[in-house]
This record gives C-alpha cells, structure tokens and sequence, in this order.
C-alpha cells in the first residue's frame, strides 16, 4: 500500500515542550486547545501507546471504534480525526512521517503476556503496568476502567480483507514522527512500549521524544 | 455445522430479545447461550463483565491479538483484561462476527432515522446502541467509562488492503444463530440496534431469541481450547478461578 507522508513546518528549536521518554516509562501531560504535539520515534520501530481524555472530563475518553467508523478506514495517518466515546473531536492528526498507525492492538499487560507467549512471562514490565502507575500516581481520578483501546503509534498491524489480524514488520524509522493539532484540552497518557517478547521492535524497547507548540 | 435444535427439555430459559431493545443477565459458568437471529439482519452489540468483579471485562484488543485475528466465529473465544476467557463461541453458522464497528448513538441515530421521543412514539422511539448499553450497566452501578468497545453479532465489518472498512449488508440469514458457551460467571449486556454502519435508511432493527441451557464448560479437546497455544494459556488462567 502506498503510505502518503506530510511534515510538518513545525522548529524543535520554537518547542514549548521537549522530553525524552524512556522505554518503559510513562508520560502524561495536558496538551490545550490549538497546540501541536509530536511524537518522535527516535531509533525506529517503537511502539508508543497512547490514550487521550477531555482534561475538562476524563470520562469523555479516545474511542478506537468511533474513530475508525469515523473515518471508514482501519488505519490512522495524516488527516484522521480522533474521536472520543461520544463521537466529538479529539484531535486531528497534522502530519506523519510514518505513515500509518495501529488502533486495535491494544497495550501488552502481564496478564496478556501469559497467554500470548508463557505463563512464566508474567513478572515482564508492561504498558498497562505503566499506564496504571500512572494513573494511580496522579490525581484525574482515573483507573483501570479508563483504560480503553489504545493507538500504538508507529506499530504496523494490518487486517486482511478474511479478517486475520497480523503484526507486521514495522515501516517506521529513525525520526519518523507524527504530529497532532488538540482541538479540545487534552489530557495525554502514553506507555513507551516495554515489550521485549515482540519482534516488531527487533526486541529492543528505544526512546521517544515529545514535543509540543502553542501554534 | 450442526443445526439441531436443543432438546426442549433441556433448556434452561428462554425469551424473545425484543427489536430495539436492550438486555442484561448473569450466565453462570457452564452456561450455553444460542442467539438466533429470528427474522434476519440482526445485530447485537454485547459487553460481558465478570460478575464476580466487574473491573475484570471483555477486552477487544486482547481477544484480536490472542487469536490473530478482526472477527470472531466458532471455534474463537473472549478474553477479559485479565488474560482470562470468559465465553467462548461454541458453534456458529453465521461465520463473521464484528469486534471493530462500535455502537450507533443518539445523535447518529437522529441524523439517519430522524429524531424521535417516546412521547410521541411510545415504544417505538428510536433507540441507540451506546445509550441502550449505557442504560444496562448502569443497573449495575457502572457508567460511561464502562462502556468500551463492543462486539456486534451477526453483523460483518471487512477490512480491505487500504483499510476501508466495508459492511455487508443480509450477512445474517433468518434462523441463523451463534452459541456462546460461558467459561467465568459472567454479566452479558446487550442491544439490539443496528450496527452503525448499516446502510439502511430505515429504523429496523430485529428480534433476537435467546435460548439457555447447562453444557458445561468448555471440556479438554475443545476446538476453542486446542484452537491455538494462546488459547490453552487463556483456559488455564481460568481454570485457576474455579478449582
């Protein structure tokens, strides 16, 4: 399939915002109403989950399904619009170097890691490991429930049309990013994939960078 | 594909889940439930929690990744967050469940069907898929962030190479139905509205019967046990709650 690739005129220099992530840790942040938000994948292949809220009411959460519904396509790249549970605007992706994101993969957990690859791999660091610490950390009043399907930036995970759900070798890169305008307040909560069972990442969990501007 | 009706002597209960209408229910573990669709066309959109704990539910993203695969037909099976299976598709002669198109709400439903109240219509208001699971779980003190995504049966969503997403309409002929056999105590929610992306520009949604009898869990040379390792690791994390 031929991935349609927009960049974004944006300075890391103008930057309100520029972290390092590591892999295995989490973030979470508030990113308001017209601001941009970038995702670096700094070495290629990572997998970056992601779930957003309304920072006015974190009940009104990012929805896989409306999202795709929304758009008729499975796959999230430029132009897509992130729907939350209620059908209303998120955010709109604004650019992509990647070209193509998943949303029904989900996070890993140590309890989807027993069935996946062993029983004995349930001590292993997961996303939803960090996602709960993360929410169990900090005061939004946020809990496992809120922990719907999330987006994997930059992981690969094609659906046929006889409905087999594949993994994909990933077609990220070095510095490939994506790009979100919010067009609501949003609360940001991401796990930098910890998984080292998964050949998608070549087995080597690496860091992300964010970044955010007021225009 | 075996087609024979249960014994009526062997039935536990049945009920007609009306057009439209909304549903809720324990399935006790070694429960069978068969869902027919009586008239054709049907969709029930369902959320199964587990009774015991509720935190613990159907999880869309672990069913999908688990078994490799978007849909689910016999022999698949729906895995909770806690890496436990809490039903499992026995039989099926519908052979295309959708895991991935969500629920219609009010305002899409007013968009396409017009706008309607009970005061004017009675029972024939127009009902949507989230606000009708909303209403279900609700009667169990859970809310909005409970609702997460759904699985539609009787209903096909296909994905093309592009990621179009294409619905099939009359993909469920009249007396086609699904068994789910039940593996945990479970808490089923369901609606029957139409699938959001049926293209049909009238409010028509179908009647549901379900029917349920006592048929064990799921016994060793079980096709959705042997179906794949994932599958047997599934089954041993739930058998850990009941021994």
């Amino acid at each position: 399939m031929k991935q349609q690739l927009t960049t974004s005129p944006r300075n890391p220099r103008n930057a309100q915002l520029d972290v390092i992530v590591a892999a295995g840790d989490p973030w979470m942040g508030i990113v308001k109403q017209g601001h941009y938000f970038r995702i670096v994948d700094l070495e290629g292949n990572q997998a970056v989950d992601t779930l957003f809220y309304n920072a006015h009411d974190v009940t009104e959460r990012y929805s896989a399904t409306d999202t795709v519904r929304g758009q008729g396509n499975l796959y999230l790249t430029s132009g897509t619009k992130l729907l939350s549970d209620r059908s209303n605007l998120l955010l709109t992706i604004t650019a992509d170097t990647c070209g193509r994101h998943d949303t029904l993969g989900g996070a890993c957990s140590a309890e989807s890691n027993t069935v996946r690859y062993a029983l004995e791999k349930r001590h292993m660091h997961s996303c939803r490991d960090s996602f709960l610490m993360a929410l169990s950390t900090t005061n939004y009043g946020l809990s496992k429930r809120d922990l719907a399907a999330n987006i994997n930036f930059f992981m690969n995970v094609p659906v046929t049309p006889e409905g087999k759900l594949t993994f994909a070798d990933g077609i990220s890169g070095p510095e490939r990013y994506v790009e979100l305008r919010a067009e609501v307040d949003v609360l940001v909560l991401i796990s930098n994939c910890p998984q080292l069972n998964n050949p998608c990442n070549a087995y080597n969990p690496t860091p992300v960078r964010l970044l955010t501007w007021t225009d | 594909m075996n087609t024979a009706t249960p014994a009526p002597y062997w039935v536990s209960w049945e009920e007609l889940l009306h057009s439209g209408g909304h549903w809720s229910g324990v399935l006790r573990r070694g429960t069978t439930l068969r869902m027919t669709d009586v008239m054709g066309g049907a969709n029930v959109s369902a959320l199964f929690y587990n009774f015991e704990d509720t935190s613990e539910r159907y999880n869309m993203p672990d069913t999908l990744k688990a078994q490799h695969t978007a849909h689910l037909t016999a022999g698949h099976v729906c895995y909770s967050d806690m890496g436990r299976i809490l039903c499992s598709i026995a039989q099926d002669t519908v052979g295309w469940h959708d895991t991935i198109g969500g629920v219609s709400n009010a305002e899409s439903v007013a968009k396409k069907f017009g706008a309607t109240r009970f005061q004017e219509q009675r029972n024939n208001f127009h009902r949507n898929g989230y606000d009708s699971l909303l209403n279900e779980v609700a009667k169990y003190g859970m809310g909005r962030r409970d609702v997460s995504a759904s699985i539609n049966f009787f209903s096909k969503v296909s994905v093309q190479e592009s990621g179009a997403l294409r619905f099939h309409p009359n993909h469920s002929p009249a007396g086609s139905y699904v068994d789910v056999r039940f593996e945990m105590h479970t808490l089923a929610i369901f609606a029957t509205c139409q699938h959001p992306l049926d293209p049909d520009h009238a409010y028509n949604p179908r009647t549901v019967r379900l029917t349920a009898w006592a048929s064990g869990a799921a016994p060793k040379n079980d096709p959705c046990r042997e179906r794949c390792p994932e599958n047997v690791r599934g089954y041993q994390n739930t058998e850990m709650l009941f021994r």
